[in-house]
């Protein structure tokens, strides 16, 4: 991107005052960026390749931390493949049944005010209260469900039955979703100029047409953004099945083995920084792969 | 105003927020107070913390010395206590006896309290080497809670059951239990509720010197006596209730009160805080059964529960001082008459007020040949909360599989004591 000054007469002069503000001003974001967000990272590439208990002395150890977490860490694939299906999960079923919550209320249904307020609801909630809603519906002995279902003799475990946990926790932490994204693409919709919709009936685009090829397009910046807190919504996802039985039993994410390992009496802070080496290796692929695709298509419309 | 003045002030301003902050962190905090010693409490629950408050209180009156306590929750204290031992601890601290509090004595972030000790007495030997590292005392014992078998003894009479002594009779009950409906309680989702059976079967198959080697990383967990534990403990997952991984204690706890299951295996003070008031006295216990007579009911696993002098506590020897009065008979009866789910731990401490529980767990920790911590209490904590709670959750989802689960254990156990401690 090339910045284009209005040219003045004569060479534009920075003053010693100028250079001291800029600097102050760019140096302390600077400051902060490299001693908040890189140091840590670095660091905690730097750990992964020791063993550390948190009080005695750091051992090198190689890249045996990360033989150990691929070799003899049972939670370690599960949770890889937990959090590939919250990305899915969230990316295929929660986004789009948002922007489908936005269209349908878009188009001025009645009582448009009322359903938006009810699906937008569940945002202000932090996903660690979900996750206590979640056990108050799904509990085995005393939750909702179960009573409403009337099954005392043989309950549905709901929580602790690891084939199906993870699905209800991704469907309560989708009741949170959905509602963050209805409420982004319904701000993107109602800024879509009505004419582009009026172009393309009248070139005989029919509905569905319309909406894929005219307004789905023109949404892109609200796309981009969607997007992105999809993967980190995916990725940083914690708090809800921490609340529920600490991450364990068919709910491990890398996020939990990470605190499990390095927060606690455990004290594994190497093994525990390569699982956090792992996860920011992940976040940053995913989120540089998806903002470049979007990036470079909206170069080429 | 300009645009540049308005940056101008910005910039002084952003100075202004950040500058206090920098110096106030080369500050130093209030030195230690002569009369105040402080305490770090994982008492958050109200019993307990209302129970220590009238001891510290009496503390008071007695010598007239200030004892402050800082509270935090029990799961946030255990979990920071790392990062808290190394920071500012208070004076005096409480924690587990055992390996637990072991594992801090071996990297020197305990006082020793070996003087202190010196003037102890009414603690037995058992009890004193559960608070000893390296032949030095660092921890004074406070309360204990057995674990064993526990059960409403209305139901036992209505149902004619009998408290059974020998595996055999147990898994009898057990199955006529699950056919009368109410089957034998359990719960694992808290991860440690079912450490307690497995110690119980190892304790009774293998005796507590294996327990111990085992839990030292000494003994391999793919040997065959270990496989036995999951052999015989799988002869009793068919009359548990369902359901065991999406359970709480306290579920299990309330399933017993309200005569939906008909037996559980958990600590003292647990099923207790699950019966209302007036229907505590039915709650009885039996010792969990012999399986190899060998080793009959030898052992008994009580956590013991006590208080530490943090190694950089500012006032050693007010800390000392409280920590002398704490090993007293009297400081114990105290905190009891507050909270009737522990038991005391020095035999001088008065039992004329004790419930008929309470009454019966002293029996059986003064019949006990050894007593056991608890499997996170008597291993190293990485090894605890990172492999054995995922391990034993695992056998209870697919209990077939023992072969496979125990090498698991063996290889992972292998990688975390071969770390370097210190």
């Amino acid at each position: 991107m090339a910045l284009t000054f209005p040219r003045r007469a004569g060479r534009r002069r920075f003053t010693r005052r100028d250079l001291v503000v800029l600097g102050v001003l760019l140096g302390i974001p600077v400051l902060l960026d490299i001693t908040v967000v890189w140091g840590p990272a670095l660091a905690s590439i730097g750990l992964s390749f020791t063993a550390w208990d948190g009080i005695g002395d750091i051992h090198w150890v190689g890249g045996d931390n990360y033989g150990n977490l691929v070799d003899n860490y049972p939670p370690f694939w599960p949770a890889v493949r937990n959090n590939v299906l919250w990305l899915l999960f969230l990316g295929l079923i929660a986004t789009p049944f948002g922007l489908f919550l936005a269209v349908l209320i878009d188009r001025g249904i009645r009582f448009s005010r009322f359903y938006q307020s009810v699906f937008y609801m569940p945002v202000v909630l932090s996903l660690a209260v979900v996750g206590f809603i979640a056990q108050l519906v799904l509990g085995t002995d005393q939750g909702a469900l179960n009573t409403l279902l009337g099954n005392r003799d043989d309950p549905v475990d709901w929580l602790g039955d690891s084939r199906l946990n993870i699905w209800m926790m991704m469907i309560a932490a989708s009741w949170r979703h959905v509602g963050y994204v209805m409420i982004l693409y319904l701000a993107g919709l109602k800024s879509v100029d009505p004419a582009l919709k009026e172009a393309a009936a009248i070139d005989g685009a029919g509905e569905r047409q319309t909406f894929f090829r005219v307004v789905l397009p023109t949404l892109r910046p609200v796309n981009v953004i969607v997007g992105v807190i999809t993967v980190i919504e995916a990725l940083r996802a914690f708090d809800i099945v921490y609340a529920v039985n600490k991450g364990r039993n068919g709910l491990e994410l890398l996020s939990v083995l990470i605190t499990d390992n390095i927060i606690g009496e455990a004290g594994r802070i190497g093994f525990g920084s390569a699982i956090a080496v792992v996860l920011l290796v992940v976040s940053l692929g995913s989120i540089v792969t998806f903002l470049v695709q979007e990036l470079r298509g909206a170069r080429e419309t | 105003m300009s645009r540049r003045s308005l940056l101008r002030g910005a910039a002084a301003g952003a100075c202004m927020v950040t500058l206090p902050a920098l110096l106030s962190a080369c500050g130093h905090g209030p030195g230690g107070n002569r009369n105040q010693v402080t305490v770090g409490s994982n008492a958050s629950d109200a019993v307990p913390r209302k129970a220590y408050a009238a001891a510290f209180e009496a503390y008071r009156k007695q010598t007239g010395k200030q004892v402050k306590v800082n509270t935090k929750d029990h799961n946030d204290f255990q979990e920071n206590i790392n990062r808290y031992l190394q920071g500012t601890p208070d004076d005096v601290f409480m924690w587990f006896a055992g390996y637990r509090m072991q594992y801090f004595a071996q990297k020197g972030l305990l006082t020793e309290i070996s003087d202190v000790w010196a003037s102890f007495s009414g603690f037995s030997d058992a009890i004193k080497e559960q608070s000893s590292y390296d032949g030095k005392q660092y921890f004074v014992p406070y309360y204990y809670y057995p674990w064993a078998v526990f059960h409403r003894r209305s139901l036992f009479q209505q149902r004619g059951y009998q408290q059974p002594r020998t595996w055999d009779q147990f898994i009898a009950l057990a199955k006529r239990m699950h056919k009368d409906g109410t089957p034998v309680a359990f719960c694992d989702k808290d991860g440690w509720p079912a450490m307690g059976t497995f110690d119980y079967i190892n304790l009774r198959l293998n005796g507590y010197d294996f327990h111990k080697a085992l839990m030292a990383g000494e003994e391999a967990w793919n040997d065959n006596r270990v496989k036995k534990v999951f052999d015989t403990w799988r002869e009793l997952m068919p009359y548990y209730q369902k359901g065991a991984l999406g359970r709480t204690w306290e579920e299990a706890g309330q399933s017993l009160q309200q005569r939906r299951t008909g037996m559980v295996v958990l600590g003292m003070q647990h099923p207790g805080t699950q019966f209302p008031d007036d229907e505590r006295d039915d709650i009885d216990f039996f010792a969990f059964p012999e399986i190899d007579p060998s080793h009959g009911q030898d052992a008994v696993e009580a956590p013991v529960d006590g208080f530490l002098a943090a190694g950089k506590a500012k006032n050693i020897d007010g800390a000392k001082e409280l920590l002398k009065w704490l090993g007293t008979p009297e400081a114990e009866d105290i905190y009891l008459r507050h909270d009737p789910g522990n038991v005391a731990v020095n035999s001088g401490a008065d039992t004329s007020g004790y419930s008929a529980l309470q009454k019966k767990s002293v029996e059986l920790v003064a019949g006990a040949k050894q007593i056991s911590q608890f499997l996170d209490r008597d291993t190293r904590p990485d090894f605890a909360s990172t492999v054995m709670i995922q391990a034993l959750q695992d056998f209870i989802r697919d209990p077939k599989d023992v072969d496979g689960l125990c090498n698991r254990i063996e290889r992972q156990k292998k990688t975390i004591f071969s770390q370097p401690v210190g």
